[in-house]
């Protein structure tokens, strides 16, 4: 999130999008409710009237996978009915630069399409650059080739009338959500988005998001009290642990995982450091190079930086290590072993059929899980031979969080240290502890049996980890946090000399340094764990009189970076330092001390010194983006299974760059008469995730007991299906059964013309308990993906329903 | 009067079922057996290991568009004058118990023994109290009084994440009613509070009780069920009652 969960309540206009958030995350409902209190208006935007519509000002029903039209209409809404907050604008998004004059867009497909490759060459999508290196700007926003028309030209194809046509979103209703939004264009006004999986596990997740970040820098919503971008995260730590680079293509810290084609230390710095030669642009990542160079040595403390980067495991250029592309591989017998660990593939993998079987290839399997699940027990599944199957399995018992201490990242970025209540039942231990073992039995193999390259394992710094028995978390966080490994003399701002000794932690990453006398094991949490103590233990609600205002509360726990809560918090105030919202301020800009107040501040110097957003190279929001891989602009294109041939915006049907395997294909449809419902699948309160954890709860499958399948009255008449009745669902992929709710919360969809009907899925069942439970959703859905971040389409595909 | 009452605002549940839950955990109850009747609701009932399960009900627009849909996290009111317990003071006034600082109503062990089960529900104008097959104990909501006792809250109320369920003095608790019922009011113009004046449980409604549960409020056109007045004048022989 770029705010965080207590700043809901200070929003005028709270959009739910790709989220039903009162059943999903219960406990932030309250802020949402507080909001309401204060007059804002909450309005929810989803496939299914849910408990969130039950609470919501205004819902209004929307086709799975439809979301870009109705986004890209409220663009067009906001640019037609001239409602941009024009100064923000103007000054902080890069709504005036000139755009390449190769730049072009055409039915549906950008400049420098590969259609071989199914891929795009960026290069036409760069901005033209001045004889100083920065990007050319028309503050009349006037000129064809400035990102503000070009934006008006893309979108002016999103009217109403076609939004309403290809999503089922009534017209009127349509128009009404977006006149109340857009209102939130007034500089005092902030709008806000809660969004989560409903927006990115699309084959166009990404352009989803991005198309709500150009309405909200649009309307001067980014930085401000209320306003924000709001991921709602679907686990207590995911934030954490993206935060760590639970991902391939990231190392801690959000930096690039290291490529071959940068074959040294100093061909990875040249690569990945941006460079602005813009004064007012603070570039943050101009800093790059000391996070990496601490972060190296946080795992190879003793080598040289060139040496540890040598160490340091690499991608191929171009690699693709996404989840669909490893179970593609485990299929395809090119893994000997598999760490599933805290997860359940077998049931949360899309395509579970294929998952299953990717499995029962592999040599063994080491499954970290507190209780039996799915896929520690692949080898017994349904219509599985525990004969056939040659995998071993290791089933490693481990503790249950409240077991163990340690900091949780929450979706508002508060870093929150937790103490271990229980001891951990059993033989079950914590993850770190388990790992922290295996490292050492590693390390000692290799010392006696010096294997293929052991340097980087007996160069890895295990001290830091624990005692040599036990892993220690506040090791680890200080470890996270950094420390100087020599003394270190740095010169502050004011120009005064401090000597930093060996040993100490770094205050700040400000004090990071790239010649390897610091580490850092992710130089965002720099600042978490000093020797003040543990800044994540806080537990103090004193807060100024302009900061209860807000419910910013500094001082409970610590929220990265560097304890700032909302951040791009400069957009709020204009060029003078001047809040746009005087009422609910987030900076106050003390001119006599040379000031800020209230929150941390982004990027140091003066009011109206520097541009807002320090992360980006240009240092301003990018309403125009010219770096991911399916187009610098949102752009609407079906689920790759979907129920039309064609849609109102373009010839171009389905993502051009989406992630898919050829050998599925056969398993692919798209308006086949034999499967021709849209199925999405999603959560309830009540079970978590695979229901790994949850379906052993009685008390939780008491409330929630079985696999359902929601859908519309109509339908149910259609297929002659009464409620509480058992129905198939099945597609090419799988099938499962599941007990039918038939409700008015669902309602078939006019789309192009005719009904297009929806059902919805619960992903939280799985065979192995309870008996009569049911199987996973993911049975159905189809491995295809997102073609930046790979994630699965699980929102939107085709389905048969009949009575089972 | 004085004792302890639940506010609970039902404009702000989202039936997240944290107050169900809380409930089975702190009184260690069974989960019952259940299975998908086709809807979100779960158990169906209350039972003699349910004291709190929460109703949904969906309500229509005239064009059969969803208009509202109500939830309603059903318990035993804690009467101020409670039927149940007159009923089972005629065979055994320590059966049911009155606590004289909260005025919780508990149902003890002894109610085992209670020559007719089926006289003490009827009696409840809520349909509330259930009773153990094979113990022939009847039980409900116990207003958590061990926790009471103690400084805390009901189970129930501590685990509400939205504010819906209040508990604390009852002149307190009713002052927060109203002073609810005018805010919502506001955009609700139909909400009334349930059944104020002879309860410890008093529900804000945005609607029509009845649109929530049939037994939402004690109301003449119950069916099945005495209503206060029937049975008042069956135990006394007149319509007028004694002070609490």
């Amino acid at each position: 999130m770029t705010n965080h969960w207590i700043d809901f309540k200070n929003s005028d206009c709270i959009l739910i999008m790709g989220s039903n958030a009162a059943e999903n995350h219960p406990i932030c409902w309250k802020w949402v409710t507080r909001a309401q209190e204060t007059g804002a208006t909450v309005i929810h935007v989803d496939p299914r009237y849910t408990r969130t519509s039950s609470k919501s000002d205004m819902y209004v029903p929307l086709r799975s996978g439809s979301d870009i039209g109705v986004l890209g209409g409220m663009i067009k809404y906001i640019l037609d009915n001239d409602l941009t907050q024009k100064e923000y604008v103007l000054h902080y998004t890069n709504a005036s630069f000139l755009v390449s004059k190769d730049f072009s867009f055409s039915d549906g497909l950008f400049s420098g399409f590969d259609e071989a490759g199914r891929k795009y060459d960026k290069k036409s999508w760069s901005f033209e650059m001045d004889e100083n290196g920065v990007p050319k700007r028309d503050m009349t926003l006037k000129d064809p080739r400035c990102v503000y028309q070009i934006l008006k030209k893309h979108y002016d194809r999103y009217d109403s009338k076609k939004v309403s046509a290809i999503s089922g979103s009534p017209e009127d209703q349509l128009l009404a959500f977006y006149k109340a939004y857009t209102a939130t264009g007034k500089p005092d006004k902030a709008g806000t988005i809660l969004y989560a999986m409903g927006w990115t596990q699309h084959t166009v997740g990404v352009q989803n998001i991005r198309a709500m970040s150009i309405i909200q820098l649009l309307l001067g919503n980014m930085g401000v009290a209320g306003g924000g971008v709001n991921a709602l995260r679907g686990e207590s730590n995911v934030q954490g642990s993206t935060d760590q680079a639970l991902l391939f293509h990231i190392i801690p810290g959000y930096m690039a995982t290291p490529r071959s084609n940068w074959a040294t230390y100093d061909d990875y710095n040249t690569a990945n450091t941006p460079v602005s030669k813009d004064p007012k642009s603070v570039n943050w990542w101009q800093h790059k190079p000391k996070y990496f160079a601490s972060l190296l040595k946080s795992f190879y403390k003793e080598a040289d930086l060139p040496t540890a980067y040598s160490w340091m495991p690499k991608l191929d250029a171009g690699q693709n290590a996404s989840w669909l592309v490893l179970f593609d591989k485990m299929l395809k017998g090119q893994f000997k072993g598999f760490f599933a660990w805290g997860m359940n593939p077998a049931a949360s993998g899309a395509d579970s059929n294929k998952t299953r079987e990717a499995m029962s290839k592999l040599d063994w399997m080491v499954n970290v899980n507190m209780f039996e699940n799915e896929t520690g027990s692949f080898w017994k599944g349904p219509g599985v031979d525990p004969k056939k199957i040659k995998t071993e399995v290791f089933f490693l018992p481990c503790a249950v969080s409240v077991e163990k201490e340690g900091s949780i990242s929450n979706s508002g970025r508060w870093m929150q240290w937790r103490y271990a209540g229980p001891s951990p039942m059993g033989e079950s231990k914590p993850d770190g502890d388990i790992i922290y073992e295996l490292a050492l039995k590693i390390r000692e193999l290799y010392k006696k049996d010096k294997g293929a390259f052991p340097d980087p394992v007996l160069g890895l710094n295990v001290d830091d980890w624990g005692d040599g028995h036990v892993f220690d978390p506040h090791k680890v966080a200080k470890l996270i946090n950094g420390y100087f490994l020599k003394d270190t003399t740095i010169k502050g701002a004011d120009g005064k000399e401090t000597v930093y000794k060996a040993g100490s932690q770094v205050p700040s990453f400000v004090m990071l340094q790239a010649d390897g006398s610091t580490c850092s094991g992710n130089w965002i949490y720099t600042a978490s764990y000093t020797d003040k103590g543990n800044m994540a233990e806080r537990r103090d609600k004193t807060q100024t009189p302009e900061q209860a205002k807000i419910g910013l509360f500094p001082g409970w726990t610590w929220s990265w970076p560097v304890n700032r809560r909302i951040i791009y918090n400069r957009a709020s105030v204009d060029l003078e330092g001047k809040p746009w919202a005087p009422q609910k301020p987030v900076l106050a800009w003390d001119g006599a001390n040379k000031k800020w107040l209230i929150d941390v501040v982004d990027g140091g110097g003066d009011a109206g010194a520097k541009h807002p957003f320090i992360m980006q190279k240009h240092g301003v929001g990018q309403i125009y983006g010219p770096g991911l891989n399916d187009g610098p602009l949102p752009e609407y294109y079906e689920p790759l299974e979907c129920p039309v041939t064609e849609h109102p915006f373009s010839t171009q049907l389905n993502s051009p760059t989406a992630l898919m395997f050829a050998e599925d294909a056969h398993k692919r449809t798209t308006c086949d008469p034999r499967f021709p419902f849209v199925c999405t699948s999603y959560r309830v309160t009540e079970h978590w995730q695979t229901g790994v954890l949850t379906r052993w709860l009685p008390w939780l499958t008491e409330a929630q007991p079985q696999m359902f399948c929601e859908m519309s009255e109509e339908l149910a008449e259609l297929k002659g299906i009464k409620n509480g009745e058992k129905v198939i669902l099945e597609n090419p992929r799988g099938q499962l059964w599941a007990i039918a709710i038939v409700t008015k919360r669902l309602k078939p969809f006019d789309v192009m013309g005719n009904p297009v009907h929806v059902v919805g899925i619960p992903w939280h069942y799985g065979w192995v308990w309870p008996k009569d439970g049911g199987d996973a959703a993911n049975l159905l859905t189809p491995a295809v993906g997102d073609p930046n971040t790979g994630i699965p389409e699980t929102k939107a595909f085709m389905v048969n329903v009949k009575k089972a | 009067m004085s004792g302890k009452s639940f506010f609970v605002d039902l404009t702000k549940c989202t039936a997240c079922r944290g107050c169900q839950i809380a409930c089975k955990q702190w009184n260690k109850l069974p989960a019952e057996q259940t299975r998908n009747h086709g809807s979100h609701q779960n158990p169906m009932d209350v039972s003699a290991i349910t004291y709190k399960t929460v109703h949904m009900k969906e309500v229509a627009d005239d064009k059969g568009f969803m208009a509202a849909w109500l939830f309603f996290p059903e318990q035993c009111r804690h009467c101020t004058e409670p039927p149940c317990k007159m009923t089972a003071d005629a065979y055994d006034d320590t059966a049911i118990l009155q606590d004289e600082v909260t005025g919780a109503i508990t149902f003890t062990e002894k109610t085992k023994d209670l020559p007719d089960f089926d006289e003490i529900r009827e009696a409840c104008p809520y349909n509330i109290p259930r009773q153990d097959a094979a113990t022939k104990v009847i039980t409900k909501c116990t207003m958590c009084l061990d926790r009471v006792q103690n400084g805390l809250k009901p189970a129930c109320v501590q685990a509400c994440p939205t504010g819906t369920m209040n508990f604390g003095d009852r002149d307190e608790m009713l002052a927060l009613a109203e002073k609810r019922l005018a805010e919502v009011q506001k955009k609700f113009p139909d909400a009334v509070l349930g059944d104020a004046d002879s309860t410890r449980v008093i529900y804000l409604y945005q609607m029509d009780p009845q649109k929530f549960h049939d037994f939402a409020v004690a109301s003449a056109t119950t069916p099945g069920l005495m209503n206060r007045k029937a049975m008042f004048a069956k135990l006394f022989g007149s319509t007028s009652r004694s002070k609490a």
